[in-house]
């Protein structure tokens, strides 16, 4: 797998070793001078120093034989035309352009890239995850389209005691696994739900509060009553 | 073909010559520029409205009305911004004339492929030296 990083920053720097950890070829193309001299000592990837959207400089990258580009600058308009050019020019399957602003995560689909928001991303986490200490883990999956949620459940969860036959949840939600004491059970019907069972949810962020309320019970634990 | 609704992203030299342009005959114009000390070059003929914002947020060209326009026209200073301006302009708004500004001929392959007008003022230059340099003097 080949891929190639447009951008700087740290953001890049530890994508790059990412990917080189898993045994792909990394590319990177920055602009800067100095950050490519830092970026060709600190990592294994190719350097190339240049303007993303330029088309020579896609081609020195070797974009013919990319199977995917990822472009995180910090500039929008250069991150949408650098992922059009990937496509349409060199025929790259896989192209993903940062959104710095959010609004621009949905116009980018529009126009047929595929997008993402940081601030989305992370204000989605930390919403979701600071409203309930009970929720120990939770990522977006399907482009943020779908939400894996792990809910450990406590005294408080009207769960707790029941069959899953007997357990009505929100409409498109799902328990998927139930961990217990470390071991995964993939439940069915009569399988029961105790205390401290660790339970991985999917569900859509339109429902995502919902399902929450009725996994864990609605009350407050700081003000309980 | 007086009393269009024009929205033009970027007051440097051949934007506001435009919008001055285009004002003065009669038609609605906004213009954009992310540096207010640009809107210096507007002639007092322009009788348009001005926008202080990045046009490459969605909510400036929502405050622009953009939805409404009969034409944009996007002479930012680079080549991405107006491309990005042109698309959103076309596909997000349903602006019918959409015309941009490239410097860079080699973008016009992938500019006819996304359907999008643009003029290039390197290469009518080039066209007009070519042109130039070849007449029998």
């Amino acid at each position: 797998m080949k891929i190639i990083l447009v951008g700087g920053g740290k953001t890049l720097y530890f994508l790059c070793r990412n990917f080189s950890s898993k045994g792909y070829k990394v590319v990177i193309i920055n602009r800067e001078h100095n950050e490519c001299e830092q970026l060709a000592k600190k990592t294994s990837a190719m350097v190339i120093c240049g303007d993303g959207s330029d088309v020579e400089i896609l081609e020195e990258a070797g974009a013919r034989s990319a199977d995917a580009l990822l472009a995180i600058t910090p500039f929008d308009q250069d991150n949408l035309i650098i992922c059009q050019l990937a496509a349409l020019k060199f025929g790259i399957s896989r192209v993903i352009a940062l959104a710095n602003d959010p609004d621009n995560a949905d116009v980018f689909e529009k126009l047929g890239v595929s997008a993402f928001s940081m601030t989305q991303i992370v204000s989605s986490l930390i919403e979701q995850r600071a409203s309930l200490e009970q929720i120990v883990n939770l990522f977006p999956v399907g482009e943020g389209k779908v939400n894996v949620t792990e809910v450990v459940l406590d005294a408080y969860s009207p769960l707790v005691g029941k069959q899953l036959k007997d357990v009505s949840l929100p409409e498109n939600s799902l328990i998927a696994v139930v961990i217990r004491n470390n071991q995964p059970i993939v439940p069915r019907g009569a399988n029961d739900l105790q205390i401290a069972d660790k339970i991985v949810l999917i569900t859509l962020p339109e429902n995502h509060g919902k399902v929450l309320k009725a996994v864990t019970g609605e009350i407050d634990k700081k003000n309980p009553g | 073909m007086n009393n269009r609704y024009i929205v033009i992203v970027g007051c440097g030299r051949l934007g506001s010559h435009l919008a001055n342009k285009l004002s003065k005959c009669g038609n609605s114009v906004v213009i954009i520029d992310r540096d207010e000390s640009n809107f210096g070059k507007l002639s007092p003929e322009f009788s348009g409205f001005r926008i202080e914002g990045d046009a490459t947020q969605i909510d400036v060209l929502q405050s622009a009305k953009l939805g409404q326009a009969d034409i944009l026209i996007a002479t930012a200073h680079e080549d991405n911004t107006n491309m990005m301006i042109a698309q959103v302009a076309k596909k997000v708004f349903g602006v019918t004339k959409v015309i941009a500004r490239v410097f860079d001929p080699k973008h016009e392959e992938v500019l006819l492929k996304l359907d999008i007008e643009v003029i290039c003022p390197t290469a009518a230059a080039a066209e007009m030296f070519l042109t130039a340099a070849n007449r029998q003097s």
